[in-house]
Formats: C-alpha cells, sequence, structure tokens
C-alpha cells in the first residue's frame, strides 16, 4: 500500500497544471474564478484547445481520440483541470452519448458522430427526463413508430441542460408500448434541426437560462437514429448514467472553490477584522476540507476498485452524495464571505454597462449557491443513490 | 497511488481476523474483561507468538519489519472484536516513544521484549490539568548528578493497574506549559515511591491514577534528550490516532454490519424493519460516513510516517475530524436502529457504542482538531 503519488504521477500532475495555467484563455479563467456563466463559444474554445493536444476524450479509446491514460491519471487530469477553472468537458456528448455510441454503435454511426464530440463541433444535449419521468425514469411516454424509411418521435422531454445551444438530442423513447416498462424503449440520435423540435427555455431560480424543455411533434429521424437493438435502449442508458457518475464527486470543482473562499476570506472585512480570522468560520471550513480530502480518497479506492472488475462500482453512490453536499457546502461558504452585498440581483441574461452595487466579485455568490441546490437532485437524486446503496451495498 | 495489500499484510490480516473470530465473540469477552488485567493475559502470549506485537516496528529496533500499515491492519481486527489487550497502548504508543527516543541499543532491547510479549507498557502522561495539551506537563523530574527524581501524579493511564513499567513524561526545566523542558523517563511499575491505583473505564477497559514520590530514574532509562521529549510525543500519539482510527473502522464497520444484519430479521409491522425505507436510507447515510472514515483511517496511516510535523499534525487532525464525527453518527444510528436491545448490557452493539464515543475523546475530539485544523491552514497543497 502506497497512497502518495508516484514520481510519474507528480510529474503529470504538474504537467496538466502548467498546461490549463498556460493555455486557458484569461477572458474564460477570470469569468470562471468570478462564478460568472460561461457562453458556448466559451466551451468550444477551450475543448478546441484540448483537442489540439489529444486531452478533450482523454479516457475515450485510443482509437476513437482517447489517450490511454489509466483511472489515476484520468483522476488527477479531471481534478487538476477542474481546480484550474478551465469549464468542464460537456458531459452529454465526452461521458454519456460518445460511450454508448463507441461501446454500443454501429460503424458509420461512430465515424460519423465521434469526431463531431471530440472537438465538439456537434453539441450534445440529453432527452431522458420528461414531465412525468423524472427519478422514475422507465415510466417515460416519448414514442417512436416505424413509418417506412424513418422513425417518428413524439413527446416531450424536460430538464434539458443546455438544449439551446445542441446540434443534437439522444432521446429514449418507447417503441413497444405492450412490453413491461424498462423492455420496450430505445436510444435514438435526433437532429435538432429537425422539422417538429421546439426548445422552450426554463428559467431557474437563480435567474439563468440553463435548462429547457424539449417538444417532439412527431420528428422524423432515419431509421439509423437507432442505437444498437430496438427495445435495448433501457440497457444502454443504464450505462450511461453508470458513466454519469464516474467523476460526478466534482472533487476539482470544490478544491477551486474552496480555494477561491480562502482568497476572498482574507480580503473581506466585515467590523472588526477578515472573515479568515473569525474561528468559527475558519472551523466551519475545516470541516469542509475534512469531508473533501475524505471523498479525494474515496474517489482514489472506487478508482482502483473498478481497475479490477471492470463493472461500476454501487460505491460510486456514495461519491455522488458526498461530492453534491461538498459542493452545497462550498458555495454556502462563500455566500458567508461575501456578506451583505450577496443581496443585490443581477439578471444573468441582460446585457449592461451598470456597474454592479458591491464588489465585483459578490455578485454571482448567491445565484450560485441558489443554483448548485441542483446537484443533490440530478444525475439520480440523492435519495435514489440511497436506495442504491441499501439494496446493491447493504442487501436490504 | 496503490490501495493493496502486499502478501505478507494480508497474511497478518488473515492470522488477526481468523484469532479474533476463535477467540474473541462477545461472551468471551466478557471473560477476559472479568479478570484482574481487565483482559486475556494468555492472548497476549499468543499475539506474541503470532508476531503481532512485533509487527509494526523495524527489524532494526527488534520488530518484524513493519509499520504503520500493519498496525492499522491489527487495529481494525482488534475494533470489530472490541478486544481488550493493550495493543495500542504498549506497541503502538510506547513503541512508537521508544522508537523516536531512545537509542539504538536501548531500541531493540525494550522493542525486542515488547514484541516476545515479555513487556507492557503504559504512557503515563496526562494530568488533571491538561486537557489534550500535550505540552501541559507539571510533574517535575529534578537532576540528581546523571539521574533525575521524579516527584507528582499522572492520571488516566490506560492499562496503567497491569502494565509492567511506564513511560513517564516529567518537567526537567521551563513553566509548566512550555514546549521545551520535557523528558521521558522509562519506570518500572514496583519501583520505590510509585502508587497506582486502577479502575474500569466506560468502554469496559482499565486505566489507573499514578503517584510518584521521589522516584529515582538512572541515567539508562532517560529516553532521548531529557527536555526535547514533547516532538517525539506528539510524533507517537499521531501514529496513535492513526492506529485509533483504524479501531474506529473496525468497530464502525462491526456495528453497521450489526444493524443491518437487524435490519433483514427483525420484523414489526408483519414485515422486516429493512424495508421501511426511512431506515434504509439511515443504513446508507452509515455506509457513507464509513467510507469516509475508512478514506481517512487510509490518509492518516499513510501521514503517520511523514517526517514534515506540520503537514503530519494537519493530516491526522484531518483524521481525527472525520473520525469523530462518522463514529459518533454510525454508533448512535446503530443504538437507535436496534431500538431496546441496543440499550441493554448484555448486547454487543451498545459496548461498540462506548468504544466509539470513547475512541473521539482521546487525543482530543472532533471539534478540538476542526480547530487545530482551521489554525493550521488549508489541507490543499
Amino acid at each position: 500500500m502506497d497512497l502518495r503519488l508516484t514520481e510519474d504521477e507528480l510529474a503529470f500532475r504538474d504537467e496538466v497544471r502548467a498546461f490549463v495555467r498556460d493555455n486557458l484563455p484569461a477572458s474564460i479563467r477570470e469569468k470562471s474564478v468570478a462564478g460568472r456563466r460561461l457562453a458556448k463559444d466559451d466551451y468550444v474554445r477551450w475543448t478546441r484547445i484540448l483537442a489540439q493536444k489529444g486531452w478533450s476524450v482523454a479516457h475515450w479509446p485510443v482509437e476513437w481520440g482517447g489517450t490511454g491514460w489509466g483511472p489515476v491519471k484520468q483522476s488527477i487530469f479531471l481534478d487538476e483541470v477542474q481546480r484550474g477553472y478551465a469549464p468542464e468537458a460537456i458531459a452529454f456528448g465526452v461521458n454519456m452519448v460518445g460511450p454508448v455510441i463507441y461501446t454500443f454503435g454501429s460503424q458509420e454511426q461512430k465515424q460519423r458522430f465521434l469526431p463531431g464530440i471530440v472537438d465538439l463541433s456537434d453539441w450534445w444535449c440529453q432527452g431522458f427526463s420528461e414531465p412525468g419521468a423524472g427519478s422514475d425514469l422507465a415510466s417515460l411516454r416519448t414514442t417512436a413508430k416505424r413509418d417506412g424509411d424513418s422513425w417518428v418521435v413524439s413527446g416531450q422531454k424536460t430538464w434539458t441542460t443546455m438544449a439551446q445551444y445542441a446540434d443534437w438530442i439522444f432521446v429514449l423513447a418507447r417503441t413497444n408500448p405492450q412490453a413491461k416498462k424498462q423492455e420496450g424503449i430505445s436510444f435514438f440520435l435526433v437532429d435538432m434541426k429537425s422539422p417538429g423540435v421546439t426548445v422552450r427555455p426554463i428559467q431557474t431560480i437563480d435567474g439563468g437560462h440553463e435548462v429547457n424543455e424539449v417538444f417532439f411533434d412527431d420528428v422524423r429521424a432515419p431509421l439509423d437514429a437507432l442505437v444498437g437493438e430496438e427495445n435495448k435502449g433501457w440497457d444502454y442508458a443504464k450505462f450511461l448514467l453508470a458513466n454519469e457518475r464516474n467523476g460526478i464527486a466534482r472533487v476539482g470543482i470544490s478544491k477551486g472553490r474552496l480555494d477561491r473562499v480562502r482568497e476572498l476570506a482574507a480580503i473581506t472585512v466585515y467590523g472588526s477584522g477578515p472573515k479568515i480570522d473569525d474561528p468559527f468560520f475558519r472551523a466551519r471550513l475545516a470541516s469542509v476540507e475534512v469531508e473533501l480530502k475524505a471523498l479525494e480518497m474515496t474517489q482514489m479506492r472506487v478508482i482502483s476498485n473498478s481497475r479490477r472488475d471492470g463493472k461500476p462500482d454501487p460505491a460510486s453512490s456514495v461519491l455522488k452524495i458526498k461530492g453534491s453536499e461538498i459542493q452545497q457546502a462550498t458555495t454556502e461558504l462563500l455566500m458567508e464571505v461575501v456578506g451583505p452585498y450577496t443581496l443585490p440581483y443581477e439578471d444573468p441574461e441582460a446585457l449592461t454597462n451598470e456597474p454592479p452595487a458591491g464588489p465585483d466579485w459578490a455578485g454571482p455568490a448567491a445565484p450560485n449557491y441558489f443554483n448548485t441546490r441542483k446537484v443533490t437532485i440530478y444525475g439520480g437524486s440523492n435519495e435514489i443513490q440511497r436506495s442504491i446503496i441499501a439494496k446493491a451495498i447493504l442487501g436490504l | 497511488m496503490d490501495f493493496e495489500l502486499n502478501s505478507e499484510q494480508q497474511m497478518l490480516g488473515d492470522n488477526v481476523a481468523r484469532l479474533m473470530k476463535q477467540r474473541y465473540d462477545f461472551e468471551a469477552r466478557k471473560a477476559y474483561k472479568a479478570t484482574p488485567a481487565g483482559f486475556s493475559e494468555a492472548l497476549w502470549r499468543e499475539y506474541a507468538g503470532l508476531g503481532l506485537l512485533g509487527a509494526p516496528f523495524p527489524e532494526e529496533d527488534g520488530g518484524f519489519g513493519g509499520g504503520a500499515v500493519e498496525a492499522m491492519i491489527v487495529m481494525e481486527a482488534f475494533g470489530k472484536a472490541l478486544a481488550l489487550e493493550p495493543y495500542l497502548e504498549t506497541v503502538v504508543l510506547c513503541g512508537g516513544l521508544i522508537r523516536h527516543a531512545a537509542n539504538a541499543e536501548r531500541r531493540a532491547e525494550l522493542i525486542g521484549r515488547i514484541a516476545a510479549g515479555d513487556l507492557r507498557l503504559s504512557f503515563a502522561h496526562a494530568e488533571k490539568q491538561s486537557g489534550f495539551d500535550l505540552n501541559d506537563v507539571g510533574l517535575t523530574a529534578r537532576r540528581d548528578g546523571a539521574a533525575f527524581v521524579l516527584d507528582g501524579e499522572k492520571g488516566l493511564v490506560l492499562n496503567g493497574d497491569s502494565a509492567g513499567a511506564f513511560i513517564v513524561s516529567a518537567r526537567v526545566a521551563g513553566e509548566r506549559r512550555d514546549r521545551d523542558g520535557i523528558g521521558l523517563f522509562l519506570v518500572d511499575a514496583d519501583a520505590p515511591g510509585v502508587t497506582r491505583r486502577g479502575y474500569p473505564t466506560q468502554d469496559g477497559r482499565r486505566a489507573a491514577e499514578i503517584g510518584f514520590a521521589k522516584v529515582r530514574v538512572e541515567p539508562a532509562n532517560v529516553l532521548g534528550s531529557p527536555e526535547g521529549g514533547l516532538p517525539v510525543i506528539e510524533r507517537a500519539v499521531d501514529e496513535t490516532i492513526a492506529a485509533l482510527s483504524a479501531e474506529a473502522v473496525g468497530a464502525m464497520s462491526e456495528a453497521l454490519a450489526m444493524t443491518v444484519e437487524y435490519m433483514k430479521t427483525r420484523k414489526q409491522f408483519g414485515v422486516a424493519i429493512g424495508s421501511f425505507q426511512a431506515l434504509q436510507h439511515r443504513a446508507s447515510d452509515m455506509v457513507v460516513a464509513l467510507e469516509q472514515a475508512r478514506s481517512m483511517m487510509f490518509f492518516a496511516t499513510m501521514s503517520a510516517a511523514e517526517d514534515n510535523a506540520a503537514e503530519r499534525a494537519k493530516a491526522i487532525s484531518a483524521a481525527k475530524v472525520q473520525i469523530g464525527r462518522s463514529a459518533k453518527f454510525i454508533g448512535q444510528q446503530a443504538v437507535q436502529m436496534h431500538g431496546g436491545i441496543a440499550m441493554t448490557f448484555e448486547y454487543k452493539v451498545g459496548h461498540l457504542f462506548k468504544r466509539l464515543t470513547m475512541i473521539d475523546a482521546a487525543f482530543g475530539d472532533a471539534d478540538l482538531h476542526v480547530r487545530r485544523l482551521g489554525d493550521r491552514g488549508s489541507l490543499f497543497a
């Protein structure tokens, strides 16, 4: 047992850290540090910088643009990119549909779609949740019927993150209404420009536009829009969701936010001295750091475990629960540091040259706190994760 | 980064687990506890025979070539069984003090005797006023030529009523709370001037209050620099906290396993109580708390060998915070979900809870360590 990083791993960490420092455009970094929303172009620009280096789909098979790194290096990479305030990869392509396509898709689908994910020339979004199918995803009602040489997709998806930017959507739709609910579902790739696709924004509590409703009004898609076998979509969805939980601990993001908390706590003075001198605050900060350190080690344990048997580990539910709780705790700490000037509201969608009412770093603290309540809800709510642990780990 | 145990370590783990299974069911423990020493002297001999007592020491010091990982393996198994033998006190804590303070010759001799099962030691350090401040030492050591004479009292000396000898911390110079001026002295339990009063502890073990009246210590029994003992104490205590976190993880995993087993068999309203979602989710939270604690056990074990005292102290404090909080949650919830049966003295879960409670309190509880950590800056480099 040796839990230290090896010389090679340390050198790799330094290499990634230096790469992010030297190549992340300053304008993007500034926005990320401040907690401001990134534009579509910011994601595309950064993904292309990574793609140039061969790092944009690091965990993929080498033949489709992956790096061949082992799990520890992948984890170090993710951690450094997140902590360096680089934009996150658009998970819908890189972590979700990409692996489904290279695992279950046809050769034509691989050649058509994988390169567009590598350089983000195709932006993907996820058509899973519906108004009546949230935690109980298998109760979804969107249908796809075969009609001549096409599929006809009808129904409604919701909570579709960044659908307003998307070129493509992967959709779970019911192809056999007679079958048991998990067994009549298929997995489709649908062009967002198809006639009959309508995107309607949902404004979230922070005031931002991140998620959408997506309507399918008899949308026609070619027969080869189907991935793998008809009525096997639930298996692919489970595979996808298990992948989604990899990296869901967001250790690097929480580290980055704690760096920011320390930085701001040293300069904010309310009353007698800087916030960081408040022993009660320091103790709360230290408590979150302890949880995060433990989570980092837990993540390493899960990674080195999955290295052995290749299957997703129900322990990833532990990562989801703890990682999401810690993310929320870091946004609470940031609110506390910012203090009174969390109050003024800035419309994130408005284009304005008005200076903020308070210090320019104060504005995003409250919206980020409000927005981050989502993390214990999405990706399988934390209650669903607890049920997974009870069943898969404890046998209850 | 590698979490695998090597083959010797796996064998050690298998051996201890087998021994605990054969000899340490909860009924057997009651019999060991009822003896005057409060643990099994016969088992202590068996531990020596199996190589457990010398496992965490380098070979040149009289041990079998292991370190903190070996101590972790043994302590986790002891934690599950609620083993009563003074492994932590003799092997980890006093062994650590000897290893870091004594000269090579003394090290080999004393650690050799520990490994053989011939010497059980207790650390006589805490005093009535000291709380958890390791630098707070009032018991005096007056120079008498090259020898020293000890005067004062020590308290909460774990297994102090059955130890063959003590390592005593004493003030050689300076004021009571000074960091400099503390020495470490090896004193036989039956040396003239030593008096002791043993008593049972909340967690089913024993401790003692010890008096030292003009106790003479010859130069050979002064361990290390007579005025530079504190860094040694801090280091040995850090190693002890790492081992204690393994004991806690063992006890927590046993409490969780018993709770889940009970949830599957106990029926109310015509069904197993484990079918209730409120209880399932609580049990899942116990899993999360246990895994976080286990991760920090590894972190503490890895950091125990860190030479940089400031970095080591941060890591150990972080582990103690997580262990303390997980232990409290798991201990309390194990009792709650068992219901009335856990409130009885005859059932094991209540005793796991009590031991976990005392582990949190030992060497500073979670709140104390979180404050220390807050004062020491970020955990992340």
